[in-house]
């Protein structure tokens, strides 16, 4: 591994000192170790987060969950009023890595993990535009069973490979920053950003920002949101396709609030606004379910490996839904 | 360059100094400077689980962890885990019991996830257990009796606590 100084601050201000003068921030280092290791991370300056005070906090309102951003996985994961108010969360976190990750893993750096993509994470592809823009993309004609099929670009077809932020983002949230100008809130629908033309461009961050926690509003739609995720092996493995989905019925069983949200397909993680219109105020009939399931992929552009996902998040959509709508009748 | 620094850490309860670079992992600092070769260097990019050890009690990959950063935290690995007399732990003993290993290199760092496994609650049943222990591959394919000797294992140390 290339060599980096290593520092650990004991403030907020003392890290965003070191980040402006070019460090790198370290959490549970399960991402940035493994970068760096590959060559595919620099980090010329260390900076070491894990022992900031006042991260390290959950803490669950009448109206919202709120988690310091060095919470480990593990223990978001297992805390009784999280699993008891959100309990899809819980549900994404468990679904991911193995024990000894999330027992290393921070929220805030999960949320900001790289995609595994084949050809970014080897570095003898010289072509790669999240890497080395310009160079072009390498996944493109190439194998691309793992790759995305929405909000991909001629620059960029990495997915995402997270199954926290799919919950988050079909749970509305709002990840906090802290910079020398003070904190900032920001919407999860506008954290993370498409390849576009930048696919290097990956997090709505200023350069300066540091992510300190994340809000999620307790609606009763994100309250009984559940994460359903399928893997080409049973464990330990990253989406083939995966949903957040939740949903509240009115009085007279019509579609009050729905949320969907699509991992293991989508560059980042998906909101599928068009099946929850489809369904918003309607009766949810089977029929109604698989017409609006159905608009999931319209606008994918499948590569020549994953087609099958063409099929697969429909499917997907409409078992967890109809599972819920059982689940609640 | 970052040249080495010093530090003490907390291994098997017996503080360690030692003179390591900023990058040098956890898992480099025990086989290369301190001669606790039992936790093994499989992938070196925490997809194994060979090098699992704990921290504070807690299952983590040492390959991904900096020395540094578990400065004065508790470390435990496998050396530690018999009693000073050599009696074996419950989960080395069914192991053996089980023959949960064909080469063996991967056996501490399953040892050492399933004694976390089983503190933590996460071996009641055969499908908890492959579930739970899900971070250590093993090559040459001996999960069933892994799984066993985890099950074995769990039963012993429940009796064990009984009052």
């Amino acid at each position: 591994m290339m060599d980096f100084s290593y520092m650990r601050p004991a403030s907020l201000e003392a890290a965003g000192a070191g980040l402006a003068s070019g460090g790198t921030l370290l959490g549970g280092g399960t991402g940035l170790l493994d970068l760096a290791r590959l060559g595919i991370a620099q980090p010329q300056a260390v900076i070491d987060l894990t022992r900031l005070p006042g991260l390290d906090r959950i803490e669950v309102t009448g109206t919202e969950a709120r988690i310091g951003a060095l919470i480990k996985m593990s223990r978001l994961a297992a805390h009784p009023a999280m699993r008891a108010a959100l309990p899809a969360v819980g549900q994404s976190l468990l679904a991911s890595a193995s024990p000894q990750i999330r027992n290393m893993a921070t929220i805030g750096g999960n949320l900001l993990q790289r995609t595994r993509c084949a050809y970014f994470r080897d570095a003898s592809f010289g072509s790669c535009n999240r890497r080395n823009p310009g160079s072009g993309c390498a996944a493109i004609g190439g194998v691309t069973r793992g790759h995305a099929l929405l909000g991909t670009s001629a620059h960029c077809i990495a997915t995402h490979p997270g199954d926290l932020a799919v919950a988050l983002v079909a749970l509305d949230a709002v990840v906090e920053t802290w910079s020398p100008d003070g904190p900032r809130a920001l919407s999860i629908h506008d954290f993370f950003l498409a390849p576009g033309a930048t696919p290097e461009k990956e997090f709505a961050l200023a350069s300066g920002d540091i992510v300190t926690g994340l809000r999620i509003p307790l609606a009763p739609a994100a309250q009984r949101a559940r994460y359903v995720k399928l893997r080409d092996r049973a464990s330990y493995e990253f989406a083939a396709a995966s949903i957040a989905a939740g949903l509240s019925l009115t009085d007279d069983g019509r579609v009050a609030d729905i949320r969907i949200a699509l991992g293991g397909v989508a560059t980042i993680p998906w909101r599928a606004r068009a099946v929850e219109a489809a369904l918003r105020g309607q009766r949810p009939t089977p029929a109604a379910i698989a017409a609006a399931a159905a608009l999931a992929m319209r606008e994918a552009e499948p590569q020549h490996d994953n087609r099958h996902k063409l099929a697969l998040v429909p499917a997907l959509i409409e078992r967890t839904l109809t599972e819920m709508i059982g689940d609640a009748a | 360059m970052s040249p080495p620094r010093p530090l003490t850490l907390i291994i098997n309860g017996e503080p360690r100094a030692l003179l390591v670079e900023p990058r040098t992992t956890l898992l480099d600092a025990l086989r290369e400077n301190l001669d606790l070769t039992g936790t093994k260097k499989g992938c070196d990019h925490g997809q194994c689980g060979a090098c699992t050890v704990h921290v504070d009690g807690e299952r983590v990959l040492a390959c991904l962890t900096l020395a540094h950063q578990v400065e004065g935290a508790r470390i435990a690995t496998i050396e530690g885990l018999a009693g000073p007399d050599g009696t074996l732990h419950a989960v080395q003993k069914a192991f053996l019991a089980e023959d949960a290993f064909q080469c063996g290199y991967c056996t501490p760092g399953q040892i050492m996830s399933a004694v976390a496994c089983i503190r933590e609650g996460h071996a009641g049943s055969p499908e908890e257990i492959r579930e739970f222990m899900a971070g250590n591959l093993c090559r040459c394919g001996a999960y069933p009796h892994i799984v066993a000797a985890v099950q074995r294992a769990a039963q012993a140390l429940e009796q064990e606590a009984l009052p």
